[in-house]
């Protein structure tokens, strides 16, 4: 048996069907309301705990009061426990709710944290937990960008369970992203990686047992990064973006490096951490060979343009298409199969000239050559 | 038609029949073998005198001391606790090519004339079984059209690896060794290809398929280059969708030089409609054991054949059997080779059976191999894409050959039950699990079912029948199927983490003692 938290955000998604695209902020909540919005998230959350309530000799559920959890279990007739001195905050939570709530429910010794929510949910949940529990999304949000969620809520609840039993034991890391709300209602689609949550890894690429192959994901992964420290030019500035992969390629070099930021690197040694564009342009002066590293951020498929705005139209002319190295696992890229990757400098020149077909190192000597859109 | 049974109240035998090292006691024999008398003794002298001191043992072997009887009993019980293609439909092991094996062939390899050769015997001696051999040779070369073949690999990747080899022979003597040093694949090749590239040291650059299905044209175009060695291709690939641009591919590559080698594990979708040669290509190779019927899994027995162009001949694995006008030999003159790839030469019952199967069929034979293989794939499609929650995502509306990758992924979203589950719940209706994909899952919760030439329309409606009764168990009762296999050998789910985990593997009884 596992202690499972369980957090609710309840006006998650309450500006989707209205046409509110989100509902970060009070006044786009009272809008919602005004519009006639009902409260989706406890509904899409109570299925997951149908689920739980299913396996309940595995899970001991530890939620918050009222909307934010402990309702949904009392009407599906789950077991659960609210940490003591905390009452009900009503339907109007906030995102401090949401916080609190995760961070008392860790204290309390949750090993897995349920969370129902979007995208602004997944920021709250990283601010609050870290990487230091795994937790799992039930989407229910009108921003699902991240990568923190189970397929459906049904799911959520399947994985939890498995999680619980042990059945699932590895864990990995998923990007949490999150677009501006007030750009997204002019029209823009601007995602940025705010970060990385630890969620269960059920792997559904992994092989199963007939094909014999040992290890998923994970193991390849490790060859990539090996591949990467075994070719590393020791006489060209590197300009790293940010991602889980390339921080993965710096700790195996035994390099320290800012996970979201643009750092430089020169033979064995960092030279700066978190640069800004005219910190890259003055420093990349002084070196005759110049490369990029950066991997594919998750949700959208961008190369350039999310997350690593730095390495500005600018940089990127000056290093030349021929220096960019792009590494991403083999699973991150066949999540792009039948989607487009895409580059967004701001400069239409620089899109243009980086569009077209490019390879990716993808493990210890493999590559995949995608097409790249502008 | 004819008696299609659907629900036959199967279950198996559960006899949770211990390892055959647990069993029995000290002392407890099979065999008395009567005292030497003493006249014998006086002659002879010890018994182990009769084994030169190097050689003997010290101590003696582990080995099980157990009954006749018990030794038996305890074979019979293990193979009520089997399943495959003599018991019931095997529809399920896609790519795997799993047609009947006709018994009369299994009558021929059972002969003694053929179980006692030896391969160490005078070539005078065996001019049957090398005559066989040369005849699979040039009637292999008539399949492909290509110009020498070797028999010499033991089975379908070491053939592939045998062709990766030869790619190097080549290009080190054109003196471009270190320069090519790039393999060209696609995500849905098998992955025999990439890894037999890699094990040998090459990059492998690989190409993601198009909004069509296909391999994506213009990412080949984009990756080759001075770098490029050779392409390495499936068609039509796991998908069961044919590349139908496979000679532009091939030409593309042959324009910057590099060779071009045709995965052809599994012919029955093109058996004695295409041929290699004629696509361009510059190589090819076959699982015997597959498209040309012999009872196979498990590991064996499986023969590969390399096949090759007129200016990659001199490389083929060696030896190779030649004739000489009035005897067969083998031929181990041949400097340029690639050389030997294992001990012997070939897999002699496999090679008769292979000779058996293209002798009976002929060429027009071999060609409905391939038109009743697509014709039965497409009926089973469309019996099975009427099951709710089961689709076919990929590519649609393209044609599907001799096999189809299709997906539980709809199912697994509205009831939680996945592929996996299935895959154990259908041996509680008689049939043998089935193959879900090849690493990497390109589809999610795959299912690649390949109902080759053997199988009836009856057979096929039977087989189609189950998976219907299961979706509707995943919709109404889904924890029957999660929970599964009930009526199995195998009470018990096995515990996937054991091939994972390399602390945890064992493959002899010594490696599982030292586990405990």
């Amino acid at each position: 048996m596992k202690r499972i938290g369980l957090i609710v955000n309840p006006i998650a998604g309450i500006g989707g069907k209205t046409g509110l695209k989100g509902s970060d902020g009070e006044e786009v909540f009272r809008e919602a309301i005004a519009r006639g919005a009902v409260m989706e998230s406890p509904k899409k959350a109570f299925a997951t705990v149908q689920i739980l309530k299913a396996s309940e000799a595995f899970v001991d559920v530890y939620t918050w009061p009222g909307k934010m959890g402990e309702d949904i279990c009392k009407e599906a007739g789950l077991r659960c426990t609210v940490p003591a001195g905390y009452t009900d905050t009503g339907s109007r939570t906030t995102s401090e709710d949401t916080v609190r709530a995760a961070k008392e429910l860790v204290k309390a010794g949750s090993e897995l944290i349920l969370f129902a929510g979007g995208d602004g949910t997944a920021r709250d949940i990283m601010d609050a937990v870290g990487t230091g529990v795994p937790v799992l999304g039930i989407p229910a949000g009108c921003k699902i960008h991240s990568g923190v969620y189970a397929l459906n809520p049904r799911r959520a609840g399947d994985l939890a369970v498995k999680y619980a039993q042990g059945k699932v034991r590895e864990t990995k890391e998923a990007e949490v992203m999150d677009i501006d709300e007030a750009q997204f209602r002019n029209g823009k689609v601007q995602s940025r990686l705010y970060g990385y949550l630890k969620i269960p890894g059920e792997g559904g690429m992994v092989q199963n047992i007939k094909c014999g192959s040992t290890g998923g994901g994970r193991e390849s992964i490790e060859r990539l990064y090996d591949y990467m420290a075994d070719t590393w030019d020791r006489k060209a500035l590197y300009i790293i973006g940010g991602g889980s992969t390339t921080a993965g390629i710096m700790k195996r070099m035994n390099l320290s490096n800012t996970l979201l930021g643009v750092d430089l690197v020169y033979g064995g040694q960092v030279l700066a951490l978190d640069c800004t564009e005219q910190d890259i342009l003055r420093i990349m002066e002084r070196y005759e060979k110049v490369k990029i590293l950066i991997t594919v951020i998750g949700g959208q498929g961008y190369l350039f343009g999310r997350g690593n705005q730095q390495i500005s139209a600018k940089v990127i002319r000056r290093v030349g298409k021929e220096n960019i190295i792009v590494a991403a696992s083999q699973e991150k890229m066949l999540s792009f199969l039948g989607k487009n990757i895409y580059v967004d400098t701001g400069d239409e020149e620089t899109d243009k000239y980086l569009a077209g077909y490019m390879r990716i190192i993808t493990g210890y000597g493999e590559y995949a050559v995608i097409k790249v859109s502008n | 038609m004819g008696y299609i049974k659907k629900n036959r109240d199967f279950h198996e035998a559960r006899w949770d029949e211990p390892f055959i090292m647990e069993m029995g006691n000290p002392g407890e024999r099979g065999i008395l073998l009567p005292q030497a008398s003493d006249e014998v003794k006086e002659i002879s002298g010890d018994l182990s005198d009769l084994i030169p001191e190097g050689l003997r043992r010290k101590r003696a072997p582990k080995l099980p001391q157990l009954s006749q009887m018990q030794v038996l009993r305890h074979y019979m019980r293990l193979s009520q606790e089997t399943l495959g293609t003599d018991i019931n439909i095997d529809i399920g092991l896609g790519t795997c090519t799993m047609k009947y094996s006709p018994k009369v062939h299994e009558q021929l390899v059972r002969m003694e004339k053929l179980q006692e050769v030896h391969p160490c015997q005078d070539e005078s001696t065996v001019q049957g079984i090398l005559e066989i051999m040369y005849q699979d040779e040039q009637y292999l070369k008539a399949i492909s059209g290509m110009a020498k073949v070797s028999l010499q690999p033991a089975g379908g990747s070491q053939a592939i690896f045998a062709n990766v080899q030869t790619i190097r022979a080549y290009f080190e003597e054109k003196g471009e060794g270190k320069l090519r040093d790039e393999i060209i694949t696609t995500i849905l090749s098998h992955p025999a290809n990439p890894g037999t590239a890699a094990t040998l040291g090459y990059k492998v650059i690989t190409l993601y398929p198009d909004e069509n299905g296909l391999p994506d044209i213009e990412a080949l175009k984009a990756a080759v280059s001075g770098r490029t060695a050779a392409l390495m291709i499936t068609n039509p690939e796991d998908t069961g969708i044919y590349n139908d641009r496979i000679r532009q591919f091939v030409d593309i590559v042959h324009e910057v030089g590099g060779l071009c080698v045709y995965d052809q594990a599994n012919l029955n979708g093109v058996f004695g409609l295409t041929r290699a040669r004629d696509a361009g290509f510059d190589m090819c190779h076959y699982n015997l054991h597959k498209s040309f019927s012999s009872p196979h899994g498990c590991q064996g027995p499986g023969a590969g054949a390399q096949c090759v162009s007129e200016k990659l001949a001199k490389y083929v694995a060696a030896p190779v059997v030649e004739f000489d006008g009035e005897k067969y030999y083998l031929d181990y003159a041949r400097p340029d080779s690639i050389g030997k790839l294992r001990a012997f030469y070939g897999v002699p019952p496999v090679l008769v059976r292979t000779y058996a199967y293209i002798r009976s069929l002929g060429a027009d034979g071999m060609k409905q191999i391939a038109e009743l293989s697509i014709l039965n794939n497409n009926y089973l499609i469309q019996k099975l894409l009427k099951i709710k929650g089961l689709s076919m995502p990929f590519a649609k509306g393209r044609f599907r050959m001799e096999q189809a990758r299709l997906s539980w992924q709809e199912l697994t979203e509205e009831t939680g039950v996945t592929t996996d589950d299935i895959c154990r719940r259908i041996v509680d209706y008689g049939f043998q699990d089935y193959f879900t994909s090849h690493h990497p899952r390109v589809l999610l919760q795959p299912f690649t079912p390949e109902p080759v030439e053997t199988y009836s329309k009856d057979d096929i409606d039977e087989f189609a029948a189950a998976f219907a009764a299961i979706a509707d168990e995943a919709y109404t009762a889904p924890e029957i199927v999660k929970s599964a296999p009930h009526k199995a050998a195998l009470g018990a789910r096995i515990q996937e983490e054991c091939l994972t985990e390399w602390e945890k593997f064992a493959t002899t009884w010594r490696a599982y003692k030292k586990l405990q």
